[in-house]
């Protein structure tokens, strides 16, 4: 007897799988749906706005010192950065001369600042690669003493809303220049951990190598900025490109990656972190001891000219820009901030097509996005 | 192979290092002088009365719109005890709205708030959001005690 023959070939499906937006490798509320063929990603569909306040409608109905306090809620990890962005460009529409001590501790925090940013990045990306909590423990308690000092100064750990239009809120503490040495003997000793348990470990080199690679042309095209695009081989840095603050002052140097991949990126960070420990002792020794911290002849209530103004700093993410129009009087008429993180992150489904899901999880840690800061 | 005999060697090392953290609720790190927890109402001991006369400065500035503020006439000016012709009726500042920013304090005109710059200040959690309101007995009550010195102030 004859059975009937049939087509035995399976059908194949491509499965959408997702993540998010409450998964520890995320960042924040991050939701992609991932669409797998076997263990390759074929398509990325990335579904942000969950952490969506409205913060530049919401600085529209606030006078020039009241948006600070939103600039930190909005980069919360790299406050200074934000604030700075934010009150350059106030300063700018009303033609303010700051005065040089106020400029001067202004970088150095604003590079502490970059510090304890890339102590975070460096922890959470080890436990993205696999390195679990060992890496996190060796840079949190550095990123601590970081944190620490800026509590002295400012009297709160994460919103600090001390940079104000005009200079600084109030003089810092005596012991200041001190307490920034103290502080950068255990970023170095932080850096010199963190380059010994990584950099050179190959089980961690065979893991970031090559993937999410993006080449000069692709990642300036995207319009990536910061880290992520000087990895790539662009030597792009607005503090030597287009100098804002003091930064002309200082010699440093631009870190560069090669390949543009996971890897060349953390390797640039490191870099990054080292040239900011260099401008952080430079500053200090040029800091003038004495003198005001605020601008001469500021009124008591803030108003600019109209005008429009688009004033951009070297945040430790890239690119972070605001774009500010007045019509006259103390409020802005409309506010625009651009993000890196926002950016940065519209990259992600092309880096994540053809590669592996769990290097999915690499690709989104090595862009160290801030939610709070793609969806404002 | 040597890098990762490198990345045990530099484990190996940090095995010995003194531990940096603290058993928090026994053990309680100190807070730097600036340390803006929320904001309190201060109080003029050698008069025996709050600073405040709810001039409205804090109120209006206020970016969150977290407090609210009733002026009366102050019974002490009548009787010459005191200079201030007004003075706070009614305050009150919910904690669940404030966001921190210092700013009150910076407008204020009579030094009469402050940021909290003690451990009372950060340990408030509630089982309900109501408790977060507080009232002007709240507000003034540490530094009535003097339990509290801010260190910023406008």
């Amino acid at each position: 007897m004859v059975t009937e023959q049939h087509d035995r070939s399976l059908e194949v499906v491509d499965i959408p799988i997702n993540m998010g937006p409450q998964h520890p490798s995320t960042h924040g509320v991050f939701r992609m749906v991932l669409v797998l063929d076997g263990e390759v990603c074929k398509d990325v569909i990335p579904h942000i706005g969950y952490m969506h306040r409205g913060g530049e409608k919401l600085m529209e109905a606030m006078d020039f010192r009241q948006g600070i306090g939103y600039c930190d809620r909005t980069e919360y990890l790299a406050q200074f950065s934000a604030e700075l962005g934010y009150v350059m460009a106030v300063e700018r529409l009303m033609e303010l001369e700051i005065p040089d001590r106020a400029e001067y501790i202004r970088v150095i925090l604003t590079e502490l600042n970059r510090l304890s940013s890339h102590f975070m990045f460096m922890g959470a990306f080890g436990i993205d690669a696999g390195v679990f909590a060992t890496s996190f423990t060796y840079a949190f308690p550095q990123r601590e003493y970081i944190q620490e000092l800026f509590e002295e100064v400012t009297g709160d750990r994460l919103m600090y809303a001390y940079f104000r239009v005009g200079g600084l809120a109030w003089e810092v503490t005596d012991n200041f220049v001190q307490r920034v040495h103290e502080v950068l003997v255990h970023t170095r000793q932080g850096l010199r951990d963190l380059d010994e348990l990584l950099t050179k470990n190959e089980i961690f080199m065979v893991r970031c190598q090559g993937i999410g690679a993006f080449t000069a042309d692709q990642a300036i095209a995207y319009g990536l900025s910061g880290p992520m695009l000087r990895a790539s081989g662009v030597p792009w840095d607005l503090r030597k490109d287009d100098p804002y603050s003091v930064y002309d002052r200082f010699t440093f140097e631009i870190p560069v990656g090669n390949h543009g991949d996971v890897y060349d990126r953390y390797l640039v960070r490191l870099e990054e972190m080292r040239q900011s420990v260099n401008i952080i002792e430079q500053a200090l020794e040029q800091l003038p001891a004495e003198g005001p911290i605020v601008a001469e002849k500021l009124p008591r209530r803030l108003r600019t000219p109209p005008g429009e103004v688009y004033s951009k700093v070297e945040a430790p993410r890239g690119e972070w820009g605001v774009y500010l129009v007045s019509k006259g009087g103390d409020k802005p008429y409309r506010l625009k901030m651009r993000s890196p993180s926002f950016c940065n992150l519209s990259a992600l489904r092309e880096m994540c097509i053809g590669q592996f899901m769990a290097d999915a999880v690499m690709i989104l840690g090595s862009m160290d996005i801030v939610l709070c800061d793609v969806d404002r | 192979m040597i890098g990762i005999l490198r990345s045990l060697t530099q484990v190996v090392r940090v095995i010995g290092r003194k531990p940096v953290t603290i058993q928090y609720p026994e053990v309680h790190r100190e807070i730097p002088n600036r340390d803006r927890a929320f904001p309190i109402l201060l109080w003029d001991a050698p008069i025996d009365e709050p600073y405040c006369t709810g001039c409205h400065a804090c109120e209006r500035a206020c970016p969150v719109e977290c407090m609210t503020v009733v002026m009366k006439d102050n019974p002490k000016h009548a009787t010459g005890e005191s200079k201030r012709r007004k003075i706070i009726d009614e305050f009150w500042i919910d904690y669940g709205r404030c966001m921190r920013c210092n700013i009150c304090v910076e407008v204020c005109n009579f030094e009469a708030i402050g940021m909290n710059n003690t451990w009372a200040g950060h340990e408030l959690s509630r089982y309900d959001r109501k408790e977060l309101v507080m009232d002007l007995d709240m507000l003034m009550s540490q530094s009535k005690a003097g339990k509290v010195d801010p260190g910023l102030r406008a």
